[in-house]
């Protein structure tokens, strides 16, 4: 199976203040496939993924060593403008958080910072990716209504659609069904099993079953070490290591 | 056993009692003020006073109004508010969005505006007097409006930065995630979120502005005219009430009262509108988080 590289990690290492949360990581996240992160709460998940699209330079006393590429573009040049880095990924976090504006307005703040004024356009861009999320029936009538007053639920999906309307290449999601129902849960994997044909997509995931579930790459990760990675079938079915097999039959979590 | 039980219901009761009184107390205190003043200046009240400036011989009894010290007083503490506001939000956002929230940095500004705001306002006064002494400037309005924003900036940097502090990192993070700049984010996203917190924290500043008489003292002067441009000196209410309260005249000291109870009811439905307008702005404000 050839696949190409979408993110490539090399000798990461991440530590917020004395805490070190990453050890040395180096793996190769392929492109155009769902790439699940697992492994227990605290493990350094949400690190490695923050890491990405340099969302981790915000955290206090944050210190970050080795290399990540995009598209072979070390993310960590110095003197790199960020924004471009971001740009590229639409991030779906834990907890659905929309801006403070309207529905209409938040899937319009992408396009719009990115230069875009065009009210037709922007109309045209909004309805595509709130139907894109699957939000757009649901959303039509209330566009112009606070974003706040959608359901928790109906909330990740417009997240999803204004991470979509700035056209990134990469979608991350750290957790992003945790604090759904299990209704809307589905839908939004629905919709990435939709989308991972067009699009990098990596999900952080506690939930072992969604894993197996979605992805087709799995990155195994204990105690900010990885432990293993490969394609899910070999992961998950043949685990090499003895870690990985007593997480994937629940012996520790 | 029961004992205990006991004590500890008379504990609960105790402790709720004197929670009641201390709330009764502060509620009976803000009526009786209220009263004091209304009832002291209700002879002194008439439409009059609202419309006319103070005439020759206004504080010894004769005809006149506050009319001049109302406009002072507003242009002063609105002129302070609006200038503290421009001043104050780019400071706050920058500690609080373009860096970290617990930098360095950050942290010793919120030390200068705690120390700022302890400040005596008539420390002020003293020090805009000697600025202006050096600057061969007069006691004007643009003096008293100067000075009242300096008293004015702690106030509300604190209350913006308290309000931005709450904000969830997540909006931040979200609107980054898009590719915002970091100017983007404070100016277009996390400022919709404090709107309704600036408002409130603009009205705080604007009601100690109007209120302030030991900086305006010496730095706005006086005058029984409305100003007609920023270098006249200006009247402002808590000047006028404290002249007219310290005339040995009966009639002059309930016109005091008057005018006190006027700059209360100002303060309330200044007070009242901010409500509506940060009811209204609140609108998008995220806050499930
Ligand atoms: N901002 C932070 N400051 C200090 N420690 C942190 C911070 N964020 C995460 N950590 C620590 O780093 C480790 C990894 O955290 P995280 O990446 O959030 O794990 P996960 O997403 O797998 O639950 C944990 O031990 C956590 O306590
Ligand atoms: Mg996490």
């Amino acid at each position: 199976m050839h696949q190409q590289t979408h993110i490539e990690v090399k000798n990461l290492n991440v530590s917020y203040g004395d805490v070190k949360a990453l050890h040395n990581i180096t793996l190769a996240i392929p492109d155009k496939k769902i790439t699940a992160i697992i492994g227990p709460s605290g493990c350094g998940k949400t690190t490695l993924l923050k890491s990405f699209n340099r969302l981790l330079d915000l955290e206090e006393g944050v210190k970050i060593k080795g290399e990540i590429f995009v598209d072979k573009e070390n993310i960590f040049t110095p003197g790199l403008e960020p924004t471009h880095i971001r740009k590229k990924m639409g991030l779906l976090a834990q907890k659905p958080c929309p801006l403070p504006m309207s529905i209409f307005d938040n899937v319009a703040f992408g396009p719009r910072i990115h230069g875009l004024k065009n009210k037709r356009r922007l109309y045209g861009i909004v309805r595509y990716h709130l139907k894109q999320a699957g939000l757009w029936k649901e959303v039509k009538d209330r566009l112009y209504e606070p974003a706040s007053k959608l359901s928790i639920g109906q909330q990740q999906r417009l997240c999803l659609a204004r991470g979509l309307a700035v056209k990134p290449e990469i979608i991350l999601g750290d957790e992003p069904t945790s604090a759904l129902d299990p209704a809307s849960s589905k839908r939004i994997e629905e919709i990435f099993k939709m989308l991972k044909s067009r699009y990098t997509i990596v999900l952080v995931t506690h939930i072992l079953r969604q894993a197996k579930r979605l992805a087709d790459y799995i990155v195994f990760l204990y105690n900010g070490e990885l432990v293993e990675h490969g394609p899910a079938d070999v992961v998950l079915a043949h685990p090499q290591q003895p870690l990985t097999q007593e997480y994937i039959n629940g012996v520790v979590s | 056993m029961n004992i205990r039980k006991d004590r500890r219901f008379f504990e609960e009761k105790l402790i709720k009692g004197i929670m009641r009184f201390c709330a009764l107390l502060l509620a009976g205190l803000l009526i009786l003020i209220v009263t004091t003043i209304a009832v002291k200046g209700f002879s002194a009240l008439n439409l009059s006073m609202l419309v006319n400036t103070a005439k020759g011989g206004f504080y010894l009894g004769k005809e006149g109004g506050i009319l001049h010290a109302i406009i002072g007083s507003f242009c002063i503490a609105g002129g302070a508010t609006c200038l503290a506001f421009f001043i104050s939000t780019p400071i706050v956002l920058y500690i609080n969005v373009y860096r970290k929230k617990r930098s360095k940095l950050a942290e010793l500004i919120r030390f200068a505006f705690n120390v700022l705001w302890g400040i005596p306002s008539i420390v002020y006064g003293a020090f805009g007097f000697t600025c202006m002494l050096f600057l061969g400037l007069k006691a004007s309005l643009l003096a008293g409006i100067l000075v009242i924003t300096l008293v004015e900036i702690p106030i509300l940097a604190r209350g913006i930065d308290e309000v931005v502090q709450h904000v969830p990192i997540e909006i931040t993070q979200a609107a980054l995630s898009l590719g915002a700049t970091t100017g983007e984010t404070a100016w277009k996203v996390v400022i919709r979120q404090i709107l309704p917190g600036i408002i409130t924290a603009m009205l705080l500043a604007f009601g100690r502005g109007i209120g302030d008489a030991a900086a305006v003292l010496f730095t706005a002067g006086f005058s029984d005219y409305i100003p007609e441009s920023l270098m006249q000196p200006v009247a402002t209410l808590p000047l006028v009430i404290f002249f007219q309260l310290g005339t040995p005249f009966p009639s002059v000291q309930n016109r005091a009262y008057a005018s006190a109870f006027i700059l209360t009811l100002l303060v309330l439905s200044i007070s009242l509108m901010a409500r509506f307008f940060s009811k209204k702005l609140s609108r998008h404000r995220i806050d499930h988080m």
